[in-house]
């Protein structure tokens, strides 16, 4: 029972994990057609982001308490610039040329990687967290992590956020009809423009939170972190139906929750195995994803 | 990237230049035979390589440079010639370098049986998969395909039944292959594989694209719906350039086996397929030379520009130059978002941009 309780905690953190990468993913995807290859980047920025700051580096922001939280606060806000940035200089330039913006991303998602093992080497890195975040719990007979906890709340907090940034404001109406009709809403005379430039935003800032509480999961930072997470993050964002951030969610603790549970009961290895071998099986049955809408 | 953007090939030859043109046009017989002499040459080439060009060192160099154009010209097949945007061609690749090393040392075969065979694995594997991910068009297709890719690399680095070797990899057996393939002193007949391999792949891809199934490859990437109201199948035509891409990729296997001496399970992972998508849109697609000049390009930066950043010039320099300077992979990206930007169409298309621009200024 308790090996059970672990499993799924430790499912539920990594589809948590997987969310934050895979909402932003998605809703670019959805917006703009770009399948963001930098996605893993931007995680790996906040990253890197909250454990500069919370080695010490930054004044006010330290390994405990508040301190981390203001580590994490930099951390996401370096990566959400960085998603700007990216989308200004890179990206915008390319609308004429869809398929030239993949590629673009994916020059960016081979040289930041490597930008960071130049800075701080290609060895993992321990990565500071409170006492508090460190420890376990007990629930139901098990010793669970506190730090799965952290995960969830924050994928929570962001899908809530999310689902009202895109149900209640104006903002969030005009990303919802782009990703349905992009051509209708430019026609109506709504600059898209901008609402790329906030899909990007938005994004970067739920993956530069997942690198910085992801930091708190794996118990260490290193370049090539956020890059193999975006293969599971792609899973999930087809699984999910592109476009969709609930569809996502659910996609995401499934896929979470499978890997666990296989990699445990099975050989090693064979729970990612399955989850690839799940997007390509579930990519032919149903080409537009979980919740069959259109991308 | 092949719509609109693409500028039409320069005319050339007027009258008087005609004789010239027609010499011209044997520039790529020159290059062979001069790539065909080179392990004899003791020419010294400072900065570009690190020995004379018939030293190992250098032969061993340039051939993984020759193996990775050839390669880089095979995807092209995929991505320039048909518009597959296929992001597991890393598979087959490693496929027909692992095959070959499992039918040497778990079946004991001669070297000839296990390479061929390896190929045949490897297309076939290219045949089976191919027929699969193609059912999905579009970026679905891309994702398929990176899914059996990674997959792939997942079974590798696992080593199910110590087939693979996990994280190592697994070394050729010495014993096993032909002796003048084996050892330091043989790293020309190795270059002389590679640049063979080269050659057949150009020459392959140039005979498949002149073909009429290589027209109908033409079509599909420019417009797949109105190949299908001509009345043709798009499936068939596509899954052959995949076959005859996984074909070319599982030999380029087998030649990083002999020339590596080993198989590596870093040719699996899916940043071994976006390499070779950088090498091929940084030389250009859909052009006869543009990706194996990027993937020469690429491979030989890959491994200078390493060599670059521990010496003098660059270690003096303040971090904020070193740093960067230091990270080939960094240098490489950057390049390829500016080759994008800057340059559609890649270097391929580098000579007629510059000719046209002096033209306008004339």
């Amino acid at each position: 029972m308790s090996t059970i309780v672990l499993l799924t905690m430790t499912g539920l953190g990594l589809g948590a994990l997987y969310f934050l990468v895979a909402s932003g993913l998605s809703l670019i995807f959805g917006l703009m057609d770009v399948l963001n290859f930098a996605h893993g980047a931007l995680l790996s920025i906040g990253a890197y982001g909250t454990w500069w700051a919370a080695s010490g580096q930054l004044p006010g922001a330290g390994p405990g308490g508040w301190g981390f939280a203001l580590a994490v606060l930099f951390g996401t806000a370096v990566g959400t610039l960085a998603a700007v940035v990216l989308e200004l200089a890179v990206v915008r330039p390319l609308y004429t040329r869809p398929r030239e913006q993949v590629l673009a991303t994916v020059g960016v998602g081979l040289a930041v990687p490597a930008l960071l093992s130049g800075v701080w080497g290609s060895d993992a890195r321990t990565f500071p967290g409170p006492e508090a975040l460190s420890g376990t719990f007990a629930l139901l007979g098990a010793d669970v992590p506190v730090n799965r906890l952290v995960l969830v709340a924050a994928a929570v907090v962001v899908l809530v956020a999310l689902r009202l940034f895109l149900g209640r404001t104006r903002h969030g109406l005009v990303v919802r009809a782009g990703v349905e009709d992009r051509a209708m809403v430019t026609a109506l005379g709504i600059d898209v423009r901008k609402a790329f430039t906030l899909v990007f935003a938005i994004g970067g800032c739920a993956a530069a939170l997942g690198g910085a509480l992801g930091g708190l999961y794996f118990g260490s930072v290193d370049p090539r972190q956020g890059t193999s997470l975006l293969i599971f993050a792609f899973v999930v964002v087809v699984t999910g139906g592109m476009g969709s951030v609930t569809g996502a969610a659910v996609a995401a603790v499934v896929i979470g929750l499978v890997q666990q549970f296989a990699n445990y009961y099975t050989a090693a290895g064979l729970g990612d195995l399955a989850v690839v071998v799940l997007l390509a099986a579930l990519l032919l049955v149903r080409p537009r994803g979980l919740t069959g809408r259109l991308a | 990237m092949s719509t609109a953007t693409t500028p039409a090939p320069a005319a050339v030859s007027t009258a008087p230049e005609h004789g010239r043109t027609r010499l011209l046009r044997w520039w790529p017989a020159a290059v062979l035979v001069l790539l065909v002499v080179a392990p004899w040459s003791a020419l010294p080439l400072p900065g570009l390589l690190d020995g004379p060009v018939g030293s190992p060192g250098s032969l061993q160099l340039l051939a993984t440079c020759l193996l990775f154009g050839a390669l880089a010209t095979g995807y092209d097949l995929l991505l320039g010639r048909t518009g597959l945007l296929s992001f597991g061609h890393a598979l087959y690749f490693a496929a027909g370098s692992y095959a070959t090393n499992m039918f040497l040392l778990e079946a004991g075969l001669p070297f000839a049986a296990a390479a061929v065979l390896g190929v045949c694995f490897g297309a076939a594997l290219a045949l089976v998969l191919g027929s699969v991910s193609l059912r999905v068009t579009g970026i679905g297709f891309s994702m398929v395909t990176l899914a059996f890719a990674q997959a792939g690399s997942i079974l590798v680095s696992r080593d199910p039944g110590g087939f693979t070797g996990g994280e190592e990899g697994r070394a050729a057996p010495a014993e096993l292959l032909p002796s003048w393939l084996v050892g330091i002193d043989h790293t020309a007949n190795l270059y002389w594989i590679a640049l063979a391999y080269l050659v057949l792949t150009l020459a392959v891809v140039h005979r498949a694209v002149r073909s009429p199934t290589g027209r109908v490859w033409e079509g599909i990437k420019e417009n797949e719906r109105r190949v299908e109201v001509l009345g043709l199948k798009p499936y068939g035509f596509k899954l052959t350039a995949f076959v005859l891409a996984g074909a070319l990729a599982a030999v380029g296997g087998l030649v990083h086996l002999l020339l590596t001496g080993g198989s590596t399970p870093q040719t699996t992972t899916s940043d071994f397929t976006l390499s070779l998508l950088v090498m091929v849109v940084l030389g250009g697609t859909g052009t006869r030379w543009g990706p194996m000049v990027g993937g020469i390009l690429y491979t030989w930066a890959d491994h200078r520009l390493g060599d670059l950043a521990g010496s003098g010039a660059v270690a003096d320099l303040p971090a904020v130059l070193r740093v960067p300077l230091s990270q080939p992979l960094f240098l490489l990206g950057v390049l390829f978002v500016a080759v994008v930007h800057l340059l559609p169409g890649g270097l391929a298309r580098l000579p007629s941009r510059l000719r046209r621009t002096s033209e306008e200024n004339r």
